[in-house]
Formats: structure tokens, C-alpha cells, sequence
């Protein structure tokens, strides 16, 4: 860890100023990640800037039916918020499918989605990664990548969202709310947000120099049965290897996303289009235009066989 | 006290504390966090200074320059040791490469450099800032690729000798009836103990303290001083409380030799733990495994001949993973023969852990008994007691077990597990989405025992206080050994002080090779008979006829107490106990029978383990409920080697990249479920005085087996290389 300084900030937009204006600045929420890698010099700002203090952390009502949900709320307080779990219950088990109680109690809403990839040659700083220095290589193309993407990779990076989280977000079709350095807010699309590696895997979201996040807004519920199946090689407190977010509509309109496949948390609508053709067919259509490696090939097949699995549990409840 | 008759009556015998389950006497210290861990000895050291390990970046090659400018003007920067300024040193024995690197380098993360400074994190900045220009050399890293290279590695060690035959194996194998013929692998394993290595070290003059966390006490005095050049007499370690070893810190470590290096450098103590991400590749680990096994039999399933083949790899002067010492040992077969061979490999160094060579070896042999149990239409418990035999097969029936209870341990385990219900057909049980098989193993670790000593007294209060060098790495000797002392002495448990693992008390068997609980509490008993015939002498009682109870010394209605006789000085005595030729005409070894219920997902494949459950004999349980932890831990152990636990070798940087515990997984609580564990009686006269043997590495030999047979049962997959993932199973379900 390199020596930094601290401090505390007072407003959202002088968090953001404050932000764009220090060379190496960065915020820290729960700090789960951010210090992690900061330890291992992956990540060495010079200067933090607390946004625990600024009122982020309320879950309230949208005008438009919706739900609000601060960018400091905690994991564990949003997954266990009443009108998330009756909602927009896919979102409430994703969160508790990630990590562990410990960490949730401290993890963020802003700070899981941008929770950076969990590739085994990024945190090694000896190996080389264009995401963690940019033009040294992918140390992961040719070498261990059973956890790693096979869906929106490129030749200089194959590494996987780690988020559970972000998957429900991407589902529900949320948004995330920001205030630039100027000042001004904006409400990029979770489609948007996440970039896709191309030549610059370290360029991760659509966030500009100082940008912070106030929130994530989900559109009014969408009804249905909302499922998180997360599969791993443990029964708890492992990253996903394939996951999948599912609304199973009462009026056969059904939605996916999936995580531990993609460069970024994954939803395609042609998936979506083929819900009424069953498993095979939506997670073909998923999978369209997937690279794998000798490693993680088996990723298209759990795909499939994950969301057979909640077909099946589908039908058995109707 | 010599061993070497076996044991008659005596006093512990009495079974009134020695059997009988204790809570741990370490515990509240523990629990309260008033147990002084080696990287927390504020105490001892108040001033330590904090040194942060530099390890290579590349896995062989050398050095080329290293600048240590950057570093050196770091704030807070004491001092920085290096092969140039550290002086000569010399190896250890149970070290491979140097603890040290430079100019050469060994292995990935091999230390080249500690940084040491006023605080941890000036310590581990300014590490970053260590410059090393490297000449890398090309390197093998690929024991699959190195198997046909390999070669008979010399007899000896721990290892005894690389081959063994007996009968004609290959005539009576290709005249079998029924034959297996499979290879099986096994990947590398790190420890993952809960503490990291760890060392304060401190000089007073030419005189070191290492308060550091070590298994082996004895040996690593010795080590310590090899390595420094400096007699014996001037080394003191201290390693009282030790938060899990599973054989990392049965050996001198970097943490030591780098802290003791730093103290000197800058005349102040020094303290050192090994980052965690550096474990897997600074340190040991257990070695992958390459395994054939042949197995021939009459259709009933009776085994004419068996064989067992390893391939291992280790650097330069390393040793071999003894994977097939057990089955030397564990089945009958008129027709034998076993090989271990070693390639040359340029990963970090191997070693042991927990049950080196059974652990490993039982994942193979023992699924290649159900594969010949399924091959014979025969039970896989039934198989296994139709293939008992109560000799050793390679030297015949003149060396007969010292006590074997293998079939009794099939039987009532089977029976308690609910054995008769399983399907014999693969892939015939549904619960909901969950295909359910049940899987047995046979468990079986050998019994080491060693010289251990101890000294005991008693105080002008009547307390009972033990000290040896012995170590409790989280398995419970201070209580067994405590239980030790109370049994001889009759006192009550309350009423023992154990001190141990520090250098200054007698030498001990240490904790390893799960031989530390029955051979130095045996030191205790040797050191306690030699105590009761002082305490009987000046009580004026013939010792004979002298008896222990409720602290006092009782000759008939005569009666004196402990304290008194003790008076104001106390009363010690010292021995150890040692072991003479009974572990030669007898093999010593503890069973058991594994068995596993698992649920494997029709669709994902994902494994769930449902049930574990096992009746072990291990002979006299000092502490049922140290010993039941022991054991059930080890299973877990079992479980994850079965399940998940595997470095990824990077074979182009020669390394294991999933250096963390966020990559490298073990079971987590939700991955066990319910765990029973039942001891069979049994006393073994000729292991020692105690009449016990080792438990602590038994229960993880075959646990894994009994899953990998399970999730055959399941699902009619049989799956030979671990771990089993899901990538494995859904590939071998496609074909
Ligand atoms: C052992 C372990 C296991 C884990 N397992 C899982 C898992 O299974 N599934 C899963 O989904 N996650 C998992 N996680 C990741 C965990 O969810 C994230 O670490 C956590 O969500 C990050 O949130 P935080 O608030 O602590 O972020 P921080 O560490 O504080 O910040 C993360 C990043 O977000 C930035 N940031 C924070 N807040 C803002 C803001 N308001 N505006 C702009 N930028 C901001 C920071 O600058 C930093 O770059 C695991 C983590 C660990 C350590
Ligand atoms: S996959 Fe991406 S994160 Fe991993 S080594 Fe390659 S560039 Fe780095």
C-alpha cells in the first residue's frame, strides 16, 4: 500500500470536484475491494475521499413507481429491505448469493458494481495484464482461465464482471445515477455502464474523471418469479462460474441475465425472445458469439444446463 | 524409560482423566485473545521492528541487479537483508532451495529480500520499491509433461525405500481374473492454516529468541543454527500457542531466518509473517501426484496382486510424495510391487502435510477398490474386509499388526451410517433435483512414533507443572498432555500447569506425522514414573506398593500430600521415553472406514456432500473430544481435496497464480454438513506406555475417496482426476 491522504467529503458535488481536481483521487465506500488492491498496489491513489457521510444511504419510492436505492446502502440493508424482497426479489438473492455477511454488512451498492475482476494474473503484479498496465500483455490468454469470461472478451482481456449483484441490476433494468465534476447528474442505463474490454480493458465503465454515483434506480417491479441460481465451486463464499438472474412472466415474456460469463454483467434480448422455446434455446441464444478457452469451454454447457435446472424448478412450481 | 516390551497394567489404565472427553485447557486463553501468538509477542519484543518479505518475481534464473535506493530512502526504513549483505548461511536439512535467494534463484516468491522498517505498512511500501533486474532461465513446471523423466529417487527418509516387490506382479496380474488398471491424479495442495508463518526474533548478544510459530521444535534449533552458523546453545525458540500447521512449520521458514537476519542487521527485534498470497509459493506444499494402479483379483474380489505406481515432482535435492507407502501395507495379495519416482521440477519446493503420502494415496487406491468392488459385483465394504490381513503382506506373518481393526471399523461404521441402504446401481437414487449416492473408504495412516521427553514437578501448593518442547498446533496437547500428568499423579486436571513448546524445556517428538499426541505424552508418563518413585521415596513408601489419589501419596491408611512432600522447592523429575525395536516386529498403523452421502445436481452438477460419517481405531482416545475434532477436521480436509482444493500451475511462469484464499478454495461450513465419528475401543500395548496411537492425520486419509465413490454411486461418473469440479463432471457426463 502506498502512503495516501483522507478525507472526508462534506457534499455530493464537492465530492465530485474534489474528485476530478486531485491528481489520484479516488472514493472509498466500504472499502472491501478498493483497500484489497490498494494493499497489493493494484490500485494506489494518493488520496481518498470518503462518500460514507453524505446521506447516500436511503431506499426510497420513485414518482414513477420505482425504487431509489442510495449508492452507500449496504449490501446486507438493501437485501433484506421489505419492498426489495417482495419487488425485486431477484435483487435481494443476488446480494446474498455474494460474499459473506461480514463483507455485505460493509460492501455498497456503488462499490459492488464496480468492484473490479477477480482474474488471478491481475492480482499478481509480476504477471503481465493490460487491465492493471495497459499494453504488458494478458497473462490469462494462454494460461489459467477456468473463471474467466467467454462472452464480450477480446484479445487483450478475458476477465469476468465478479458481480452478483450487478446481474439483478442488469435484469431489472436498472439505471445508476450520477453527478459529474461539473455538477451536473446524469442516469446512465446499466447497459451502458460497464464497458466491454476492446483495447483498453482498463477503461471499466462509462464513469468520466470525478464522476460519483448517488444511486441505482430500478423501474416500477415487473411482477413475476424472480430466481438467482448461482453456480460455484463451493456450496457458499465463492464467485460465481455461471449465475443466472431470471423474471419468469406470468405471461411467458421471461427475462435472463448471467453473471461469471461476461466481461460485464450479460443480458442479451434475443435470449430474452426465445423464453417460450425453454432452456436450450434461451441459452443458446445467450451464448451467441461466445470464445472460450480450453479452460472454461465448460461454461456454455453450465449455462445451459443452469437454466434447465430452473425451467425445471419452474415447472414443478406450476 | 525405554519402550521396547509391550506395555502391562499401569497407572493410566485408570482411565479417571486419560479417556474421558476435556474441554481444551487452552481454550479461554484463546478465546479471549490472551494467548500470545508469534507475530503478537509486544510482551517479549515491545520494540520489534516489522520486516516484509520480497519474493522473486520469476521462477528460475538470476539475479542481475538489485537496487535498493528507492527503497532504502523510504520513510521509515531500517534496514534492508539481502543474499550480498546476510553473510554466508548455510541450508538447513529439511530445506530444498535456500530460504534466501541470490544471485540464483529457485522458485517463484523465493525470498531475495526483507525489508524492515518502524511500521508494518513503511515495511511493506517500501518493499514495492525494491528494484531486481532478472536474467530468467527456462524452467520445467509441468509434471505431466517431466513424467517420463523421472527418476528412482535414493532410499531413505521418511520415505524408505522408492520401490517394493514381492511374488511376481506382472504374471500374477495378467492371469487375473478381474483386473484394474487405472491412472489417477492428484493436484498440488497448499496448507492454508489459519496463521500465517510468523517470527519475532530478538539477539542479546550473540544469543537469538525466535518467538516464531513451529511444529518441531528440536529440529528447528538445530536448522536455525545450520543455517546461521552459530551453536545450538545459542538459539532459543519459543512457540507456545501455534495457529494451525498442518505440516507447513514443521521446518525453519523464511519468516524465521529473515526475522533473526533483520534483528542483527539492525541491532533491534524484528518481526515477520509471510504475506498470505506468498504462502503457496515462498512456502511448501504437498506435491501433485501421477498414480497407477493395477489391481488383479479372483472373481470373488480377493486380491492376487497389486500395484501401485507415483509419479512426483520436486526441485533439484527435493523428495518424492509417498503415495503408495500404504498400499504396501493395507490389503492382502500374495503379488506386489510399488514405485515411487521423482521428475525434476522448478515450482516451489514440496513437503509434507497433514498424512503425507496416505492423503494423497488413498484418493487413488481406494477408488480403484470401488472400481474393483463394481468390476467383482462384490460390496465395496464387503470387499474391503475379504481383502484384510493382520501382517504386514510384503514381509509375511512373521510381522504381525501391533492391532488392527479395519473390519470392525467397515462394520459398525456401515451400520451406523445406514450402509444397507444404498443402491448398488449407479445413478438410481432421485431426491428432487439432487441425484444421491452413498461411497466407503478405507482409512489407514501409519503410527510413528519418536523419542520424546519431558520434565514434571511439583510445587509447595500441590500443582503439578509439565514442561516439554512439545507444540499444540491447534490439536489439544496441552490438554492430553495435562490429562497425562493429572492420571499419574492423581490430581485433578484443574490442578496441572503445561508449559510448552519452548526450546529451554526437554526435547519432545513435536507435532508432525501425527505422531506428537502418543509419543509425548508416553515422555510424560516416563517423566511422571519418574517423579511418583521420588515422591514415594520421601514419603518412606515402597514404590510398589505406593498409590496416586486425590493429591496424595496413600500406603494403605497412610497418607501424605503431594504438597507437602513437595515442600517449599518442589520436587522434579526429568525423562523422556524411547522407543526401542516394537514398531519393527510389528507394523503400527490406525484404521478406519470412511463413508459419505452426497447429492449431485441432475442439471449443474453440482456436488453437495449430505452426510459424512466414520468409526476409527487409533488406540487409546486420551481426549475424546480433542480427538473427535481431530478427526473431524481432517474429513473437511478430505472433502475439499476430493472437492475444490487445487494450485493452478501456470506452467509457462512457473508458479501457482491462485495464491490466495479468494482463488485457492477450502470447504466452507455451508459445504459440511453433519459429521459422526465413532471411536472403537481399542488399546495398543505395543505403541507405548499410553497404549494410544496418532489420530490427528487419520481422518483425512480416504475421506476424499469416500466422496469421489459417493458421487460415483450418485451418478455413475467416475472421475480419477482431482479435484472434482463441475467442469470435470459435466464433461465426463458428455463423454
Ligand atoms: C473475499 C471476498 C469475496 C467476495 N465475494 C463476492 C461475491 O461472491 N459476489 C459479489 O458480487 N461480490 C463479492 N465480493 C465483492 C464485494 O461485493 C465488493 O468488494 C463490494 O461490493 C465493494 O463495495 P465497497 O463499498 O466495499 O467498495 P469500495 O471497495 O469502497 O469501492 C470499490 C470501488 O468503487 C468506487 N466507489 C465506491 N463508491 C463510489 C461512488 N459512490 N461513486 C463512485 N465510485 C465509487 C471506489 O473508488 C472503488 O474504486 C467479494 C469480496 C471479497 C473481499
Ligand atoms: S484477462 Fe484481463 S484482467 Fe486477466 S490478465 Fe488478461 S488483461 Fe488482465
Amino acid at each position: 500500500m502506498k502512503p495516501f491522504t483522507y478525507s472526508r467529503a462534506t457534499s455530493v458535488a464537492d465530492a465530485a470536484k474534489a474528485a476530478a481536481s486531485t491528481q489520484g483521487a479516488r472514493f472509498i465506500a466500504g472499502g472491501t475491494n478498493l483497500l484489497d488492491l490498494m494493499k497489493l498496489q493494484i490500485e494506489t491513489p494518493t488520496h481518498l475521499i470518503d462518500v460514507n457521510h453524505l446521506g447516500l444511504d436511503r431506499i426510497e419510492p420513485t414518482p414513477e413507481g420505482g425504487l431509489r436505492i442510495g449508492a452507500l446502502v449496504r449490501n446486507t440493508d438493501l437485501a433484506a429491505d421489505k419492498v426489495v424482497r417482495r419487488d425485486y426479489g431477484v435483487l435481494s438473492r443476488a446480494l446474498l448469493a455474494g460474499a459473506s455477511g461480514q463483507l455485505r454488512n460493509k460492501a455498497t451498492t456503488a462499490g459492488n458494481l464496480l468492484q473490479r475482476t477477480r482474474c488471478p494474473y491481475f492480482y499478481d503484479t509480476n504477471m503481465p495484464c493490460n487491465k492493471r498496465k495497459p499494453g504488458s500483455g494478458c497473462g490469462a490468454i494462454g494460461g489459467i482461465s477456468r473463471s474467466l469470461a467467454i462472452l464480450g472478451v477480446s484479445d487483450a482481456c478475458i476477465a469476468q464482471h465478479p458481480s452478483d449483484m450487478a446481474v439483478a441490476m442488469r435484469l431489472l433494468d436498472a439505471q445508476v445515477d450520477t453527478v459529474g465534476a461539473d455538477g451536473v447528474a446524469r442516469a446512465i442505463p446499466i447497459a451502458d455502464f460497464h464497458m466491454l474490454p476492446g483495447d483498453t480493458p482498463h477503461v471499466e465503465t462509462a464513469l468520466k474523471s470525478g464522476e460519483i454515483i448517488t444511486s441505482v434506480t430500478l423501474p416500477k417491479p415487473i411482477g413475476g418469479t424472480h430466481v438467482y441460481r448461482k453456480v460455484r465451486d463451493r456450496a457458499s463464499y465463492a464467485f460465481a462460474l455461471v449465475s443466472v438472474a431470471a423474471v419468469f412472466g406470468k405471461d411467458g415474456g421471461s427475462r435472463f441475465a448471467f453473471g461469471g460469463i461476461g466481461a460485464k454483467p450479460w443480458r442479451t434480448p434475443a435470449a430474452d425472445a426465445a423464453a417460450s422455446s425453454g432452456a436450450k434455446a434461451v441459452a443458446e441464444a445467450a451464448l451467441s458469439g461466445a470464445r472460450t478457452t480450453h479452460h472454461n469451454d465448460f461454461k456454455k454447457t453450465l449455462v445451459e444446463r443452469t437454466l434447465a435446472s430452473l425451467y425445471r424448478q419452474k415447472e414443478a412450481r406450476s | 524409560m525405554k519402550f521396547d516390551t509391550p506395555a502391562t497394567t499401569n497407572p493410566i489404565d485408570k482411565g479417571r482423566v486419560v479417556g474421558v472427553a476435556h474441554d481444551r485447557i487452552d481454550g479461554p486463553a484463546k478465546v479471549t485473545g490472551s494467548a500470545p501468538y508469534a507475530y503478537e509477542r509486544h510482551d517479549a519484543a515491545p520494540n520489534a521492528a516489522y520486516g516484509w518479505i520480497v519474493g522473486s518475481a520469476i521462477a528460475k534464473g538470476t539475479i542481475a541487479a538489485m537496487d535498493l535506493r528507492a527503497a532504502e530512502a523510504a520513510p521509515g526504513v531500517l534496514g534492508i537483508v539481502t543474499h550480498a549483505n546476510a553473510g554466508k548461511l548455510g541450508k538447513g536439512n529439511y530445506n530444498t532451495a535456500p530460504l534466501l535467494g541470490g544471485p540464483a534463484i529457485m522458485h517463484y516468491d523465493q525470498a531475495l529480500a526483507l525489508v524492515i522498517a518502524d511500521t508494518f505498512e513503511n515495511a511493506r511500501a517500501a518493499a514495492k520499491l525494491v528494484r531486481i533486474d532478472y536474467a530468467p532461465q527456462d524452467g520445467k513446471f509441468d509434471l505431466a509433461a517431466e513424467q517420463g523423466n523421472a527418476v528412482k529417487p535414493p532410499d531413505g527418509g521418511f520415505s524408505g525405500a522408492a520401490d517394493s516387490a514381492v511374488g511376481d506382479f506382472d504374471g500374477a496380474f495378467a492371469k487375473a481374473a478381474v483386473r484394474i488398471d487405472q491412472r489417477y491424479t492428484t493436484p498440488d495442495h497448499s496448507h492454508a492454516m489459519l496463521e500465517p508463518h510468523a517470527t519475532t526474533a530478538a539477539w542479546n548478544g550473540d544469543k537469538l529468541t525466535l518467538w516464531t510459530a513451529n511444529q518441531m521444535i528440536a529440529w528447528s534449533v538445530g536448522e536455525v543454527a545450520k543455517t546461521l552458523g552459530i551453536p545450538k546453545a545459542n538459539v532459543r525458540l519459543v512457540s507456545p500457542y501455534i495457529g494451525g500447521g498442518f505440516g507447513a512449520k514443521l521446518f525453519l521458514r523464511a519468516d524465521a531466518l529473515l526475522a533473526a537476519l533483520g534483528a542483527k542487521q539492525i541491532g533491534r527485534p524484528v518481526k515477520v509473517a509471510i504475506a498470505r498470497s506468498q504462502i503457496p509459493n515462498n512456502t511448501t506444499h504437498r506435491p501433485a501426484t501421477i498414480q497407477r494402479i493395477r489391481i488383479g483379483a479372483d472373481k470373488n474380489g480377493v486380491i492376487d496382486a497389486i500395484g501401485h505406481e507415483v509419479w512426483s515432482g520436486d526441485l533439484p535435492g527435493g523428495g518424492t510424495e509417498t503415495a503408495a507407502m500404504q498400499t504396501r501395507l493395507l490389503y492382502g495379495g500374495a503379488h506386489r510391487m510399488t514405485a515411487h519416482r521423482l521428475a525434476t521440477l522448478d515450482l516451489p519446493e514440496g513437503n509434507a502435510m497433514r498424512a503425507p503420502g496416505e492423503a494423497v494415496g488413498l484418493l487413488a487406491l481406494e477408488v480403484a477398490m470401488d472400481e474393483l468392488a463394481e468390476a467383482c459385483g462384490v460390496d465395496p465394504v464387503e470387499l474391503r474386509i475379504r481383502n484384510d490381513v493382520q501382517y504386514d503382506p510384503e514381509a509375511g506373518t512373521q510381522r504381525p499388526y501391533s492391532s488392527r481393526k479395519l473390519v470392525e471399523c467397515l462394520r459398525a461404521g456401515a451400520d451406523r451410517f445406514g450402509w444397507a441402504k444404498r443402491n448398488p446401481k449407479p445413478g438410481k437414487v432421485r431426491d428432487g433435483r439432487w441425484l444421491v449416492g452413498m461411497g466407503v473408504a478405507s482409512a489407514f495412516r501409519n503410527n510413528l512414533v519418536g523419542k520424546s521427553g519431558a520434565r514434571i514437578g511439583v510445587d509447595g501448593a500441590g500443582k503439578v507443572i509439565v514442561e516439554t518442547d512439545m507444540t499444540d498446533i491447534g490439536t489439544g496437547s496441552y490438554t492430553i498432555i495435562g490429562q497425562t500428568a493429572a492420571e499419574m499423579l492423581g490430581v485433578s486436571l484443574d490442578d496441572v500447569i503445561v508449559r510448552l513448546g519452548d526450546s529451554r524445556f526437554p526435547a519432545s517428538a513435536g507435532s508432525g506425522g501425527q505422531w506428537g499426541a502418543n509419543s509425548s505424552t508416553a515422555g510424560v508418563y516416563a517423566a511422571a514414573m519418574a517423579l511418583r518413585a521420588k515422591l514415594a521415596e520421601k514419603a518412606g513408601y515402597p514404590i510398589d506398593q505406593a498409590q496416586f489419589d486425590d493429591g496424595l501419596v496413600k500406603l494403605g491408611d497412610q497418607s501424605q500430600t503431594l504438597a507437602a512432600l513437595a515442600g517449599r522447592e518442589g520436587l522434579w523429575a526429568e525423562d523422556s521415553i524411547e522407543f526401542g525395536d516394537l514398531d519393527k516386529r510389528y507394523v503400527q498403523a490406525t484404521f478406519g472406514a470412511h463413508f459419505c452421502e452426497v447429492g449431485v445436481d441432475v442439471d449443474t452438477a453440482e456436488v453437495r456432500i449430505r452426510r459424512m460419517g466414520g468409526a476409527f481405531a487409533a488406540g487409546r482416545i486420551l481426549n475424546p473430544k480433542s480427538a473427535r475434532s481431530q478427526v473431524i477436521g481432517a474429513m473437511t480436509m478430505g472433502a475439499g481435496s476430493a472437492l475444490m482444493e487445487a494450485l493452478e500451475v501456470d506452467t509457462r511462469f512457473g508458479l501457482f497464480i491462485n495464491h490466495d484464499m479468494a482463488e485457492y478454495a477450502v470447504p466452507v461450513h455451508a459445504d459440511i454438513p453433519q459429521q459422526d465419528v465413532l471411536f472403537i475401543d481399542e488399546l495398543d500395548d505395543k505403541s507405548s506406555p499410553m497404549k494410544a496411537k496418532g489420530v490427528g492425520e487419520l481422518g483425512i486419509c480416504g475421506a476424499g475417496a469416500a466422496v469421489a465413490n459417493a458421487i460415483y454411486n450418485a451418478t455413475g461418473l467416475r472421475l480419477r482426476d482431482y479435484p472434482l469440479t463441475i467442469d470435470k463432471l459435466l464433461k465426463a457426463q458428455m463423454g
